[in-house]
């Protein structure tokens, strides 16, 4: 029995009216871990109960710690009938299940009713006695640390880097069971989320276990996702990179140099232009290959036989007791995959290009919901795809890997892709923490080429790298990750969108599955020739983050590329775009391609001095200089019904360089060229990406707004072309962007990042489209980069003074060479009893000590029960300045929300956990709550506020690497109701101001900024 | 091809002040698009009227879901549905309990009750405020006073603690929920010349100076609660006031008086021969007003007897409000050296008040 979970119920506040007579609530709670439940007082007429409860002791195994979320249900007691059920907390314990992450949970929680949303909050104190356990052939994980951050988290070192784990677990999914039908539509609901939240549990228990086997102690990256597969179960899957860290000590902190990098350190990488992608159906016998920019379809053996090879492969494996060290160098040997994004210096030497699998599959019931082999083989075989595409780049390692789903009725599409990389082979040796010295210079090193060049994989056009002038370098370069900080880049970087609809007719079973997977190679070559045209036309060379989308509704497939243009320094310019008529007889053919020609001309002209792209002028006379002329010209294809033999022989190249040829034959090439040409520009004073960092903007101001946004388009016109569909579909994206741009005027200037586009076809006929980013200020003027580190040993002058205005206790977290973070000393302020309208989380300045000790305070948490009065135990000297406003009433800690895994201008100074949520929402009086839209605001609204809260609880002030998974609509606005589930996930942290930075505006809110910009718009 | 759905929702929730007041004032969607799209916003982000509506929906949606918060503006403190900044909630606050004060004019003194507001099409349609405005500012009205109501303690401070509200709207709200309790009569004709703010000046004078709160928690706790507060006027010194009729009563008195005054004032005004006639006349008003306000009619109609019985008679003379303020200065002080009038603390108290009042309704 290792493991005592204490819980306790301390009051109820803001409760609904349970009792139309009194106008109020007898409401109690019931707290319940496993199979033990435990209730509290009935506390009568109350709608704000103060139940200060004794503590609830459960008694458990830390196997069940790590699966059961706690439950905490409020009912109103009722003598004469059933007790109703007012709402529900479910609260996951795992973050106090690791010694270095929260130590108690306690604070408010929104109390969540499936049908009627939150009903009033509830005040909840949880701590865990974890007893140690030995036994070596244990089923729980306890400890080992998880993120969603796909790199190497702040305030961290890894010390090794061990490779992918997986896992998946399988369940029939409660909407379908026989049950559903009798339940109620509440009880649906909870059991679904219950369930769920049951099996990320397990499935994270079980990671944990791959990553002890492996030697390590934490999952960076950690993606996990569910599969709804209707009928046939319920599939949670989740990937991650395991590694071993090392919580760094304050005083090296390479962490702490700059606010502006998300990570001080690390290369990122990236490489060429073509993507090697494949496709494959089970049960039917194509395979494809695809490489792009020229076609290549390579045969290979039947989609099924891969799956049964390699699933008794991996049985075996995992069933051979070898030594762990053994074991780690086979599952690396297995599938060398990565899930971060970016990475420690020296650790990503080369980058070949992006690697992509896809695979269509008939679902079918799953059986036996211990053995998931079917799901285990079918993801077995597409990385084994992925594994083998990395080969043929010359790699042996995938970086930036990410797997996807996308299911219509019983049709699957899986997909999964990555950058094919060769990685610095002394990480991933034990013991090998220093870094060694660089063949190539970090800030083109990884541009260079890794495959052969007399064997290239695909048609790529290599010049020597304009940097170093050894090595040889592709033209373009597409990558899944970030890209590397140290990477020498011109001018800004900006998001570059392919959207593609195509239509396919209804059908059913294999029919279906094999038009589908007969369209994917298609739409994946139209996908890229989209981004390639467009990056060309930005006059960029390379994508990073690269994240290719391909849904599937009944009668269409929707595709969506995203990623972020930027130009590499060390790869050469990009040509133009020519444009050729197949007729070049007809004289206003001629014109019109004339007037095409010019507005691309002057398109590229605006977006160069837009993205303030002007690289220096090509040097060929360079001593020495190895450059060979290029011969680059890559064709275009207009559409996928041309083949690779109509090569236009023309020569159009303009000036030195080659240039791009776009044919025009027929009216579908003009249009694709226009739609080329109306993306809309950026406005002013607003830049955007899908990646971490913005490449070319540094100075981050504390300006930070996350959000979610959806929107759901209906096709009307039943007689639809693929033409109009992709003018709806891009107009849709388009003018997301542009609400945006709209909406957050007030930040400018300001940066979208991270902007994280989803598609889904809910049902005939609907697009569904859901963004999710983060609007960043920066500071315009300030174009040098503060990279200076400022050490913390600059006192805020004026600390007596300071002191006296410490009105509220701190934390005081004193990270001193020791690598643990627990708090050390604790330091009460003085003083005087909280002043109602403090401000919950005001931020900071600390100063510094005389040891050299960085100390950071904690977030101040303004909760009573956390208050201590007494004098600063400490022989340290503390300055401490309170930043604060003055509200009129505020008890409720600011908690901000990103995508990206940083703060601008804070550090993080510890991760609490990583916070994983799934909730229903289902309603049946979808008018009365302002339609579609009101529910789905609600909802969303609900979810933001219960992530944080969580997050409060744990004593923390952010999120970060947050996103939102899945967010799935159903309606039926005939019969007036609405089901919604929502899942999200991100890193709980602790952050605070980085020192010495702009002391003035504060911290505390996020919104502060934005808000008062707003004020200014107005 | 329609939008299904469209919704955005921030973190920090995003609120226009622009659209909040466009909401406040009760446009719908899609004139609120149109005051917007005239105000220029489009320009400045080269939005097109698309965005400009999608982004109206998401705000009208958003002050939807907040305006339940902000019936019990302390909820929004510390609720969690939104997380906006602390100066942010003040101002949605402040500007939610914001009236105009051409449509308070109107239901100052009346009952807020249903009766009133089936009436406010009709107010609405007077004073130009739309229908869904008024609704709100009634509503507004109804609930504070039904929250203070039945508290003990000062009036202005209850509101201002439990709607968070400033002081200068704590105050205007004192005096509504004062109007509303005491039901004095504000729409007579004869009343119209007088402004809101007129009236909210005479209440905070009576809240302060006529209520038993005005005068400090009183010792005998054995008094039933309702006398701490300061929404009803002070019952024992209404009774008091009845001493008073000895000034006009007694006609020594009324002459000694009326030649303190007139020796005090000659001289020092054009007026002097208006005021040495009247003085009786207006003597006896402000007594007669005084002596009666022990019934709750004669409270009612409080200040249209102010304006009948002293206002009038006196504009119709021209004085001046320099002699207004010198008649009623040395009326009040002359009466301390009555030496047969024993009631100066209550004549201070009534005549402060009635002073200041006049003071203030008295326009040139």
């Amino acid at each position: 029995m290792p493991g005592k979970l204490k819980a306790k119920i301390v009051a109820g506040r803001h409760l609904p009216v349970m009792d139309r007579a009194s106008d109020l609530t007898d409401a109690f709670v019931e707290v319940k871990f496993g199979n033990t439940t435990f209730k509290t007082d009935v506390c009568h007429k109350s709608l704000n109960p103060q139940w200060n409860s004794e503590w609830f002791k459960f008694e458990v195994d830390d196997e069940d710690l790590q699966d059961e979320p706690l439950q905490v249900t409020v009912l109103d007691h009722d003598t004469y009938s059933a007790n109703d059920a007012i709402g529900k907390v479910y609260i996951d314990i795992d973050p106090l299940l690791c010694s270095e992450a929260a130590s108690v949970i306690s604070g408010w929680f929104p109390i969540y009713d499936t049908i009627h949303g939150i009903r009033g909050e509830i005040n909840v104190l949880v701590k865990v006695e974890l007893f140690n356990d030995l036994n070596r052939f244990r089923q729980s994980s306890c400890g080992v640390k998880f993120f969603c951050t796909t790199s190497i988290p702040r305030c961290y070192r890894a010390v090794m880097v061990h490779g992918f784990v997986e896992e998946l677990v399988v369940n029939e999914d409660p909407e379908y069971q026989w049950i559903d039908r009798i339940r109620t539509p509440r009880a649906s609901n909870e059991a679904r989320q219950r369930l769920i939240s049951l099996m990320s549990g397990e499935l994270q228990r079980k990671i944990g276990l791959k990553v002890l086997e492996m030697g390590g102690n934490a999952v960076v990256g950690y993606l996990q996702c569910f599969d709804l597969e209707g009928e046939s179960g319920l599939v949670v899957r989740a990937i991650g990179t395991a590694c071993t860290l090392d919580k760094l000590s304050s005083g090296s902190a390479p962490n702490t140099n700059t606010h502006m990098s998300p990570l001080a350190h690390g290369c990122r990488s990236t490489h060429n232009s073509p993507v090697h992608s494949a496709c494959s159906s089970q049960r039917l016998s194509q395979n494809f290959s695809v490489s792009v920019p020229t076609l290549i379809f390579t045969g290979m053996g039947s989609g099924g036989s891969v799956g049964k090879e390699a699933g008794p492969l991996k049985t075996l494996l995992r069933q051979q007791t070898q030594t762990a060290l053994e074991q780690r160098v086979q599952r690396l040997n297995e599938f060398p995959f990565f899930t971060l994004t970016s990475f420690p210096p020296g650790f990503l030497v080369h980058v070949g290009g992006v690697v992509s699998a896809r695979s269509v599959k008939l679902l079918d019931r799953i059986h036996n919901p211990d053995e998931p082999e079917t799901r285990d083989a079918w993801w077995e075989e597409i990385r084994q795809e992925i594994k083998s595409h990395a080969k043929a780049l010359g790699c042996h390692a995938v970086v930036g890997y990410s797997e996807s789903t996308s299911i219509c009725e019983e049709v699957c599409i899986l997909s999964a892709s990555g950058t094919a990389a060769i990685l610095n082979p002394r990480y991933m040796r034990e013991g090998s923490n220093c870094l060694f010295e660089e063949p190539s210079p970090p800030s083109c090193g990884f541009c260079h080429i890794p495959y052969d060049e007399l064997n290239m994989p695909f048609p790529a056009q290599l010049t020597y790298c304009y940097l170093c002038r050894r090595q040889k370098v592709p033209d373009v370069l597409f990558t899944t990750i970030d890209l590397p900080p140290e990477a020498a880049v011109t001018g800004k970087g900006c998001l570059i969108q392919a959207r593609l609809c195509r239509l396919k007719k209804k059908a059913q079973g294999e029919v279906n599955a094999t038009a589908i997977s007969n369209l994917l190679p298609f739409m994946e070559y139209e996908l890229h020739t989209q981004l390639m045209n467009k990056l060309k036309l930005r006059s960029m060379n390379s994508l990073f983050g690269l994240h290719i989308q391909i849904s599937v509704g009944e009668n269409m497939l929707l595709g969506l590329a995203s990623a972020t243009g930027v130009y590499l320094t060390a790869l050469p310019a990009p040509g133009g775009i020519q444009i050729a008529g197949k007729t070049p007889g007809e004289l206003s053919n001629e014109h019109h391609i004339l007037t095409i020609q010019k507005r691309i001309n002057d398109t590229i002209a605006k977006n160069k001095e837009l993205y303030q792209i002007n690289p220096p002028e090509l040097t060929e006379e360079v001593v020495g200089s190895p450059i060979p002329e290029p011969r680059q010209r890559s064709r275009l294809f207009r559409s996928h019904s041309e083949s690779s033999d109509e090569v236009s022989e023309l020569d159009l190249s303009h000036g030195k360089k080659d240039a791009f040829v776009l044919e025009i034959d027929d009216t579908d090439a003009v249009e694709d060229i226009h739609s080329l040409l109306t993306d809309a520009p950026t406005p002013t004073g607003f830049y955007s990406c899908n990646t971490e960092i913005m490449p070319g903007i540094n100075n981050w101001t504390s300006g930070v707004q996350m959000f979610t946004s959806v929107r759901v388009f209906r096709l009307s016109n039943a007689n639809l072309t693929n033409q109009g569909l992709n003018k709806i579909f891009t107009d849709l994206c388009e003018n997301l962007l542009k609400s945006f741009y709209f909406k957050l005027r007030s930040m400018i200037p300001c940066c979208l990042c991270q902007l994280n586009f989803t598609v889904a076809v809910p049902e005939e006929e609907l697009i569904q489209v859901t963004v999710t980013a983060v609007a960043m200020t920066f500071d315009k003027d300030q174009t040098q980069e503060k990279t200076a580190d400022k050490p913390p040993t600059k006192g805020l002058s004026g600390g007596s003074e300071t002191e006296e205005q410490l009105q509220f206790p701190l934390e005081l977290c004193a990270d001193s060479s020791s690598a643990n973070c627990q708090p050390t000393s604790k330091i009460s302020g003085s003083l005087k009893q909280l002043p109602p309208d403090l401000l919950p989380s005001a931020s900071v300045d600390y100063g510094s000590f005389a040891d050299r000790c960085s100390t950071w305070l904690e977030l101040l948490r303004l909760k009573a029960h956390t208050m201590r009065r007494g004098s600063v135990k400490t022989s340290r000297r503390t300055h401490a300045r309170i930043h604060s406003h003055t509200p009129p009433c505020i008890s409720v800690t600011v908690v901000k929300m990103t995508p990206l895994s940083f703060l601008p201008g804070t550090r993080i100074i510890k991760y609490l956990g990583i916070i994983n949520m799934f909730f229903i929402r289902e309603t049946t009086s979808l008018r009365e709550e302002g339609g579609v839209s009101g529910f789905l605001h609600t909802f969303i609204a609900e979810v933001f506020s219960m992530v944080r809260a969580h997050v409060a609880a744990l004593g923390g002030n952010a999120v970060v690497s947050y996103s939102m998974k899945e967010c799935m609509l159903m309606e039926n606005p005939n019969k007036n109701q609405a089901q919604c589930l929502i899942n999200v996930s991100g890193d709980a942290v602790i952050c605070v101001r980085e020192t010495d930075q702009e002391p003035t505006p504060s911290t505390t809110n996020i919104g502060h900024t934005s808000a008062s910009a707003t004020d200014e718009a107005t | 091809m329609t939008m299904e759905l469209d919704v955005f929702v921030g973190n920090t929730t995003i609120m226009d002040e622009e659209v909040y007041q466009l909401w406040l004032d009760g446009y719908t969607v899609n004139d609120a698009v149109k005051v917007r799209m005239d105000g220029g916003v489009m320009e400045e982000c080269e939005a097109s009227a698309d965005v400009l509506l999608s982004d109206t929906m998401d705000q009208y949606r958003t002050f939807q879901m907040c305006e339940r918060l902000l019936h019990s503006p302390s909820k929004l403190g510390n609720q969690l549905l939104f997380q906006i900044p602390p100066h942010r909630q003040a101002m949605l606050i402040e500007r939610y309990y914001t009236f105009d004060d051409a449509f308070v004019r109107e239901v100052l003194g009346k009952k807020l009750s249903k009766g009133t507001k089936k009436d406010l099409d009709d107010i609405g349609a007077k004073t130009g405020v739309t229908l869904k405005s008024c609704r709100r500012q009634f509503d507004n009205f109804k609930r504070v006073f039904k929250v203070v109501e039945e508290l003990k303690g000062p009036l202005v401070e209850n509101i201002r603690h439990h709607f968070l509200l400033s002081d200068k709207l704590a105050r205007d709200y004192a005096a509504i929920v004062f109007f509303a309790n005491n039901r004095f009569e504000t729409g007579k004709r004869k009343l119209q010349y007088l402004t809101f703010q007129d009236f909210a000046f005479c209440a905070g004078q009576l809240i302060s100076n006529w209520t038993v709160g005005a005068v400090g928690e009183p010792a005998d706790h054995q008094r039933s609660f309702r006398f701490y507060m300061d929404v009803d006027l002070d019952k024992e010194f209404l009774q008091e006031l009845k001493e008073l009729k000895v000034l006009i009563t007694d006609k020594d008195l009324l002459d000694q008086h009326k030649s303190l005054v007139c020796t005090a004032l000659r001289g020092k005004t054009k007026a002097f021969n208006e005021m040495e006639t009247n003085f009786k006349n207006l003597s006896r008003g402000l007594v007669n007003i005084a002596a009666k306000l022990t019934n709750t009619k004669d409270v009612r109609d409080f200040f249209i007897d102010l304006v009948e019985k002293f206002i009038e008679p006196c504009r119709s003379d021209r004085w001046t409000a320099a002699d207004i303020r010198l008649y009623l200065t040395h009326y009040n002080n002359s009466a301390h050296i009555l030496d047969t009038f024993k009631h100066q603390v209550v004549w201070d108290r009534y005549m402060g008040v009635v002073k200041s009042c006049i003071f203030k309704m008295y326009h040139d």
